[in-house]
């Protein structure tokens, strides 16, 4: 414990924290009985890491398909399954999963509680969450029955009707896919209700709504959001289910359904949903840049009024989805337009981000590095967004590579990039152990290489006509090259994911000790020991601005004279 | 920390009731739900290619009605009883909206049987279709009040509710006056507009 770090006075407990061992079945028993949130937050990142190897795995096998023309390393079936299974996975089982799994662990210590409001609703959210990643994982073996050969939904993660209906689809697969994601969407509503009445109502003395970090106003915005993005595509999937096997005629055309209406219900949760997603890793880049660049947060209020913009504007812009669908040109105005709009609460972001590296004094760690490399690349993803808000440009690439490009630079470039950042950032506090410098850069490195040469490669092939989906090309089309590159770059990202593994479990083994507050930090998570225990602060906290551990350690200049 | 001098509103520091706030998230993630079972029933209004419209078959469920938002009174009424710590008033109030509650599924249930006897089901057509499902999902959400009320009810005879329970009762009966205020819009879509 020998270290810089200034405790809060009374929140550090001086018992010795050592325990004896118990026997392994015990310790077992412990982590799947739990109702602590650092244990559940920690549960929900594991799940999550190894939902992310399953799908980048998919994603790997994509690529060996798609590096070369006329090839057949897989059947057309199974190519179908793997992209569906790939998006699935990764927007459910590990985008969501692991932000609300760090916002478990983090915001009940950034805001000075000893636990989650809800701390048996917060078990029972992350079981059903994880019930539902293995009930859509299961449909590989019980697709067709135990004696039947496997099977997993192949009709895209937006599971268009009529394609997702029964005459289609025949075989439960689709019903595992429906049944897995309401599943899991009603644990991500309890994760979303816990982490608004957590910010709410547990806060500490003195935590005012304009004093919490960015990262829980970040979370506070996004659990409200979920409320109302999550819970349209639970009834969609209702529907749907209703359709398969009650015979209702929600989205059955021959009785007068509409497959639009479809479409329409599945962006309107799918839209904002991207937000729910890229939301935290803006929290992500709150926390981390202010520290490694030694500044305070630029424009605080402007930071959390542009959150709360983006997620009001966000829930009118799903029909961007949908300019190939033959909306009236009212329609496609509107949407082009509100879709514009987002590129000013986010260039606000932007901007403070630049502003509050401006002038600092920097520190180039691996958190920091993924943080920077995150700023450009959601520049470009956001360019590239505004590039396809406007109809005709997306008429022309609509479901090209072009688009895979697209969002995959918002879902890899920025939130995996930042789920980076956090682990390295946060990782000393969860274990008491440093990851490996060393180790860290080759992977931020690699990854960065890798990262580019794959989806910077995307957008041309998308240019050049290639449409997603697909499972094999002619080699006259010329997209062979691009395509090659396209894979070596997959899999150099697959080797630094195996580096990012590696670290991780060499430095849980062998890494240096971390002490409370390795970054020299500002918020309250770091006034606790590492890891913290279970009760996390031995007496509650008061704080008296937005930077309580600047307070603390500099009680000549506290900020509380500054902020008003 | 005694250096510090402490600041404005750390004195008097009382947050929302953290059960209230949970509860009033949960009434809008529910609302959004409802808004795409509405949007369906409306969106497939008078798009039937064959019969019966609802103009044929529905009869408007005043006494249901009458019954379902009384409920929301006496359960008021039992709000502030508990308030007052006068548990016997509270038991007989909170009976009574139980029994109302069972009425409306009762008077719902009556309802379905009739129209599935004359024909109407699920997979009759879009009025079959969006119908059962959205009075449906009305009617599951009254089964789970119904539940917590009945649970309620018994832990007030068995006693052990008592004035100091008054939050948590009222949070509940938050969920009762939704899904009481669910109705009227539901009433609205399906008996009035749509008929």
């Amino acid at each position: 414990m020998a270290d810089h770090s200034i405790p809060i006075g009374g929140s550090l407990d001086v018992t010795p924290q050592e325990r004896e061992r118990l026997p392994l079945l015990d310790r077992l028993h412990e982590w799947v009985v739990t109702v602590d949130h650092k244990r559940l937050g920690i549960l929900y990142v594991l799940y999550s890491l190894f939902f992310m190897a399953v799908a980048g795995a998919e994603a790997l096998s994509m690529r060996i398909q798609l590096a070369v023309p006329n090839n057949h390393f897989l059947q057309p079936e199974i190519y179908d399954q793997f992209f569906t299974m790939h998006g699935t996975t990764m927007v459910f089982l590990v985008g969501m999963p692991i932000l609300f799994g760090i916002a478990n662990y983090i915001v009940p210590l950034q805001i000075g509680a000893r636990d989650m409001a809800f701390p048996r609703l917060n078990a029972f959210s992350f079981w059903l969450t994880a019930f539902g990643g293995i009930l859509l994982y299961w449909s590989y073996i019980g697709g067709f029955g135990l004696y039947g050969m496997g099977n997993a939904p192949d009709v895209g993660w937006w599971a268009y009707a009529p394609l997702s209906s029964k005459p289609f689809s025949i075989g439960p697969t689709i019903d595992y896919w429906a049944l897995a994601l309401i599943v899991s969407g009603f644990g991500t509503l309890g994760a979303a209700i816990n982490i608004i009445a957590t910010t709410l109502s547990m806060r500490c003395k003195g935590m005012t709504l304009l004093r919490m970090p960015l990262f829980v106003w970040l979370m506070l915005v996004v659990s409200a959001l979920t409320l109302i993005t999550i819970t349209p595509l639970t009834a969609a999937q209702a529907m749907l289910l209703l359709d398969r096997n009650l015979g209702a005629h929600f989205f059955d055309a021959q009785a007068g359904g509409s497959a639009l209406l479809w479409i329409h219900f599945f962006w309107i949760f799918g839209h904002p949903e991207v937000y729910v997603l890229v939301l935290p890793v803006f929290g992500i880049a709150n926390e981390i840049i202010p520290v490694f660049s030694r500044k305070a947060i630029f424009g605080y209020p402007a930071m959390v009024a542009a959150s709360v913009g983006i997620a009001f504007v966000s829930l009118g812009v799903w029909a961007h989805h949908m300019f190939t669908v033959g909306m009236s040109s009212v329609s496609n105005t509107f949407f082009v337009l509100s879709t514009m709009l987002v590129g000013i609460p986010t260039g606000i972001k932007i901007f403070n981000w630049l502003a509050t590296i401006w002038g600092g004094k920097v520190r180039f760690q691996t958190p920091m590095l993924f943080c920077i490399a995150f700023l450009f690349q959601f520049l470009i993803a956001g360019l590239t967004g505004i590039m396809l808000s406007v109809a005709p440009w997306d008429w022309q690439l609509h479901n090209s590579y072009f688009v895979i490009a697209h969002f995959h630079y918002v879902l890899v470039g920025a939130i995996v990039f930042n789920i980076f950042a956090a682990v390295y950032y946060w990782f000393p506090k969860v274990t008491g152990k440093m990851l490996s410098e060393t180790l860290g850069k080759w992977h931020f490195w690699l990854f960065l290489i890798g990262f580019h040469l794959t989806f910077d490669t995307m957008h041309f092939v998308g240019l050049m006509g290639m449409p997603r989906s697909i499972y094999t090309y002619e080699a006259n089309r010329g997209w062979g090259h691009l395509n090659f590159i396209i894979s070596v770059g997959a899999f150099i990202q697959g080797i630094a994911v195996l580096i990012f593994f590696w670290n991780v479990i060499h430095s849980l083994r062998k890494g240096k000790e971390a002490g409370n507050d390795p970054w020299d930090a500002w918020t309250l998570e770091w006034a606790t020991p590492s890891p913290p225990p279970a009760y996390n602060f031995a007496s509650d906290p008061v704080v008296h601005s937005r930077r309580p551990l600047w307070d603390i350690k500099h009680p000549d200049d506290p900020d509380w004279k500054y902020e008003s | 920390m005694s250096a510090i001098p402490v600041s404005p509103g750390a004195e008097n520091w009382e947050l929302p009731y953290r059960g209230k706030v949970a509860m009033l998230s949960l009434i809008t993630a529910e609302s959004a739900i409802f808004t795409i079972f509405v949007v369906g029933y409306i969106f497939y209004l008078g798009k039937d290619i064959s019969g019966p419209t609802p103009r044929q078959v529905l009869d408007i469920p005043v006494f249901n009605t009458i019954c379902l938002l009384s409920s929301s009174v006496t359960i008021w009424l039992s709000e502030r009883q508990i308030e007052r710590g006068r548990i016997k008033e509270f038991a007989a109030l909170w009976a009574l909206t139980l029994a109302l509650g069972v009425e409306f599924l009762i008077g719902t249930g009556l309802e379905w049987k009739k129209l599935i006897a004359g024909g109407l089901t699920i997979r009759t057509n879009l009025f079959g279709t969006t119908f059962y499902s959205l009075v449906g999902l009305h009617a599951t959400h009254v089964v789970i009040g119904a539940v917590g009320l009945a649970l309620i009810l018994i832990f007030t005879l068995t006693g052990h509710i008592n004035e100091s329970h008054t939050e948590r009762i009222q949070t509940f009966a938050l969920y009762w006056h939704f899904v009481d205020a669910v109705w009227v819009v539901v009433f609205t879509v399906v008996y009035i507009v749509g008929r």
